[in-house]
C-alpha cells in the first residue's frame, strides 16, 4: 500500500496572542510545530503500512525550515519525505494550496490512499483535505476516528458525526482526514531520530510540479483578507467577594433569580 | 508577494510594528520581508512613504459578477431533523438578503423531508429547492456535493452559506471547488458592504486569538460556512409564504464511491450542552476526574449539563463531546459557570456569548474574569459543595 501524508508546520496556536493595542502577535516563546492532527495522521499511515505493507510519504508545502516537521514524521516511522517549497506560494488560500499540494501528488504519482489531519490549528478551516481530494478526483471521508480494515481495494472506517458516527466503506485510492480519537501518536524511536537526521528532503519548487503563476500564492486564492484583529472581549465583570458562606450566599441568590 | 520600494522606504518601522506575523523588520534602515509574510496587506495600508505594494497578478473577474443574484442557506437535515443551525442561517441570510435586496433561498437534500420545507418557510425563506431521494438518505459528500452544484450552476445565487458543522464542512468546501470560487470556514459575524454588495466574512483563526475578515472579490457565489450557536434564528411566522421547488437529482448525481454501511446516533447527554439554559464547565482547577464530580453535582441541581476546556479533556477527565472552545462545541446558554477555567481564548471562543458568565478561579489574574459576569477568586472545592448545597436548601423552603 502507497501512503501519502500531508503535513503543516504551524505556530503553536495556545501561545499565538494578538496585542489589541499594538495589533501584533505576540511572537515571544511561540513554537513551530507539527499540527497535531497532522501527528494522528502519520501515526494512522504508519500503522497501516506495519498491517499491509508498503510506504509511507510524508508531504509538506511551506518555507524551508517545514523541514523539521517532515523530519519529525520520518523519525515516527515514514520512509520518505517530499517538500513542496517556493517563495511564489506566499499568500495562498485553500483553494491556491489544494491546486499545489495536487500538482506535488501527481508529480510523485501512484498513491493508494493519502492521509491528512482534519484541520490545521492556525487556519482551522478543514478545507484542504476534501479540496486535494477533489483536485486529484479521488473520493474523501472526513473526520475518521477509526480505520477498520482494508482489503480488496475497499477501506472501511468510522468517520465522526456531530449526533454520534457513520460506518463507512470508501474505494481506493481515497483520501481521509483524521481527528485525534484515532490513535495515540508513538513517540519516535532512536532508530527513527537517526534515519531522520541523515534523510535527504527531496524539494519540489513551483517550477518542478508545473505550476501555473496565476494559480498559486495570493494570485491563485479566490479569498482575500480585508482585515485582522484582536477579538473583543466583553464583560462587565463583577466581583464577588467575602467569606466563603458570603460568596455562596450571593452565588446562591443570583442563580435563584436565574433560574 | 509584497514589493519594497527601497528608494522610497525610510526606515521609519511602522510596518514592522504594525505586522502581524513578525514578517517584516528595519535591516539597515530598510524594510526587509521574510518567510512569515502572509501578504495581508496591514503593512502597505500603513507604510507612509508608500514604499509597499503587492504585486497582484491581473485578476480576471468572472465574466459577470452582477449575473449571480440571491441568498442561499443549506439546510441540514440528518435523522430527520432539521439542525438548529439551518434555523440560525436562515436568520442570519434573511438579514443578508433584505440589504442586498434580493431572495432568500433554502435547500433540502435527504429523503423524505419535502414536510421540512414549510418550516423553513416560516423560519424566513422565500424559497426552498428539495431534493428528496432515498438514495439522498445517508450523507455522502459526493452526492450532495453534486445536487448542490447543480443547483447553484442553474440558479446563479450570489451567496451560498452552511452550517459550520460535521456535514458542512466536510461536503461544502468540495462544492466550493466544484465552483471554483472561494469559501470561508466557521464564520462568526457576516455582513454586506454597501457600495459593492460584497459579502465581508468575519472568522476566528489562531484558535481564536486572532479575528479576520475575508472577502471574496472575483468569483461566485461567495461562501461560507457559518459557526452553531452565533447567528440568531427568526421567530417563526407559520403564515409566511414562499414557494417549494421540488428537485429531481441527475442520475448521475446519485453514484458515490463511499458507502453509508451503518449510522449511529449515540445517546449521550453531552449532545446537549449545546442546547441546555445552564451549563457547567471545569478545567484544569478541578485537579483530577474526580473533581468533575463536584460540577455534576451542581449541573444536576441546577438542571444542566456538564462542559468541560480543552485541557481537562486532554487530561482524560471527561469525554471530547463536552469540550467547549475553538475544537469543541459552541454554547449559548443562559449561565455558564466557569469552574477552575483560565480562560484561554480558544475556550473563550466557544462560551463567550452565554447571556451570564459566573468565573471561579483560584488565580485572581485569570483571563476567564475579562468575560465574565460575575467572578469568584476562592476554592472551587470549598464553594461548589455548599452553593450545591444552598441550592437545594432554598428550594426545599
Amino acid at each position: 500500500m502507497k501512503i501519502l501524508v500531508c503535513v503543516k508546520q504551524v505556530p503553536d496556536a495556545k501561545d499565538v496572542r494578538l496585542d489589541p493595542k499594538t495589533n501584533t502577535l505576540a511572537r515571544e516563546g511561540v513554537q513551530s510545530i507539527m499540527n497535531p492532527y497532522d501527528r494522528h495522521a502519520v501515526e494512522a499511515a504508519v500503522r497501516l503500512k506495519e498491517a499491509h505493507g508498503g510506504t509511507v510519504t510524508v508531504l509538506s508545502m511551506g518555507p524551508p525550515q517545514a523541514a523539521e516537521v517532515l523530519r519529525e514524521a520520518v523519525s515516527c516511522g515514514a520512509d520518505e519525505a517530499v517538500l513542496v517549497s517556493d517563495r511564489a506560494f506566499a499568500g495562498a488560500d485553500t483553494w491556491a494550496t489544494t491546486y499545489t499540494l495536487a500538482g506535488a501528488v501527481r508529480k510523485l504519482g501512484g498513491f493508494d490512499l493519502v492521509l491528512c489531519g482534519k484541520q490545521a490549528i492556525d487556519g482551522d478551516t478543514a478545507q484542504v483535505g476534501p479540496g486535494l481530494a477533489w483536485r486529484l478526483g479521488i473520493p474523501y471521508v472526513t473526520c475518521v476516528r477509526r480505520i477498520e480494515g482494508c482489503e480488496n481495494g475497499l477501506l472501511r472506517a468510522q468517520r465522526l458525526m456531530d449526533d454520534g458516527y457513520d460506518e463507512i466503506e470508501v474505494e481506493l485510492p481515497a483520501l481521509l482526514t483524521v481527528v485525534k480519537e484515532i490513535n495515540e501518536p508513538r513517540i519516535p524511536s532512536l532508530k527513527g531520530k537517526m534515519k531522520a537526521k541523515k534523510l535527504e528532503i527531496a524539494t519540489l519548487s513551483a517550477a518542478d510540479i508545473g505550476a501555473e503563476p496565476q494559480c498559486i500564492g495570493l494570485a491563485g486564492s479566490t479569498t482575500q483578507v480585508v482585515r485582522v484583529f484582536a477579538p473583543q472581549m466583553t464583560g462587565g465583570k463583577t466581583m464577588i467577594t467575602g467569606t466563603v458562606d458570603e460568596i455562596v450566599d450571593q452565588l446562591a441568590a443570583k442563580l435563584e433569580a436565574l433560574r | 508577494m509584497l514589493k519594497i520600494d527601497r528608494e522610497a522606504c525610510i526606515g521609519c518601522g511602522i510596518c514592522e510594528d504594525t505586522c502581524t506575523f513578525g514578517a517584516i523588520e528595519v535591516v539597515d534602515g530598510c524594510a526587509v520581508v521574510n518567510e512569515k509574510c502572509t501578504l495581508c496587506g496591514s503593512c502597505v495600508d500603513v507604510c507612509e512613504a508608500g514604499a509597499l505594494a503587492i504585486e497582484r497578478a491581473e485578476k480576471s473577474s468572472q465574466a459577470d459578477l452582477g449575473a449571480w443574484k440571491g441568498v442561499w442557506v443549506y439546510a441540514e437535515s440528518r435523522n430527520g431533523r432539521l439542525a438548529q443551525v439551518a434555523f440560525e442561517l436562515l436568520g442570519a441570510g434573511r438579514r443578508l438578503a433584505d440589504d442586498l435586496g434580493v431572495e432568500l433561498a433554502a435547500v433540502l437534500i435527504g429523503a423524505n423531508i419535502r414536510h421540512q420545507a414549510d418550516e423553513l418557510v416560516a423560519h424566513g425563506a422565500d424559497r426552498v429547492y428539495v431534493a428528496d431521494h432515498p438514495a439522498l438518505a445517508d450523507f455522502t459528500d459526493e452526492c450532495y456535493s453534486r445536487v448542490l452544484s447543480a443547483l447553484i450552476r442553474e440558479h446563479k445565487p450570489e451567496i451560498v452559506l452552511a452550517g459550520a458543522t460535521a456535514i458542512g464542512r466536510s461536503f461544502i468546501p468540495h462544492v466550493a471547488s466544484e465552483m471554483g470560487t472561494g469559501l470561508t470556514a466557521d464564520c462568526t459575524a457576516l455582513e454586506i458592504r454597501a457600495e459593492d454588495r460584497t459579502l465581508l466574512q468575519t472568522r476566528p483563526a489562531f484558535g481564536g486569538n486572532v479575528m479576520a475578515t475575508i472577502e471574496c472579490p472575483h468569483t461566485r457565489p461567495q461562501m461560507a460556512t457559518v459557526r452553531p450557536r452565533v447567528m440568531k434564528a427568526l421567530v417563526p411566522d407559520a403564515g409566511r409564504a414562499g414557494q417549494v421547488v421540488e428537485v429531481q437529482p441527475a442520475s448521475g448525481a446519485l453514484e458515490s464511491r463511499v458507502r453509508v454501511v451503518n449510522s449511529v446516533v449515540e445517546e449521550q447527554e453531552q449532545v446537549n450542552i449545546c442546547e441546555a439554559d445552564f451549563v457547567v464547565a471545569g478545567g484544569r482547577g478541578l485537579d483530577n476526574a474526580e473533581g468533575f464530580k463536584l460540577v455534576r453535582e451542581l449541573a444536576r441541581e441546577l438542571g444542566g449539563v456538564v462542559a468541560a476546556s480543552r485541557a481537562a479533556v486532554d487530561s482524560g477527565w471527561i469525554g471530547y463531546p463536552h469540550q467547549v472552545g475553538q475544537t469543541g462545541k459552541t454554547v449559548c446558554p443562559k449561565v455558564y459557570i466557569a469552574c477552575g477555567i483560565s480562560g484561554a481564548i480558544q475556550h473563550v471562543v466557544g462560551m463567550q456569548s452565554a447571556d451570564t458568565i459566573i468565573a471561579i478561579n483560584r488565580d485572581p489574574a485569570a483571563p476567564i474574569f475579562d468575560v465574565a459576569t460575575y467572578g469568584v477568586v476562592g476554592d472551587l472545592f470549598e464553594i461548589l459543595p455548599r452553593l450545591t448545597e444552598k441550592l437545594k436548601g432554598g428550594k426545599s423552603t
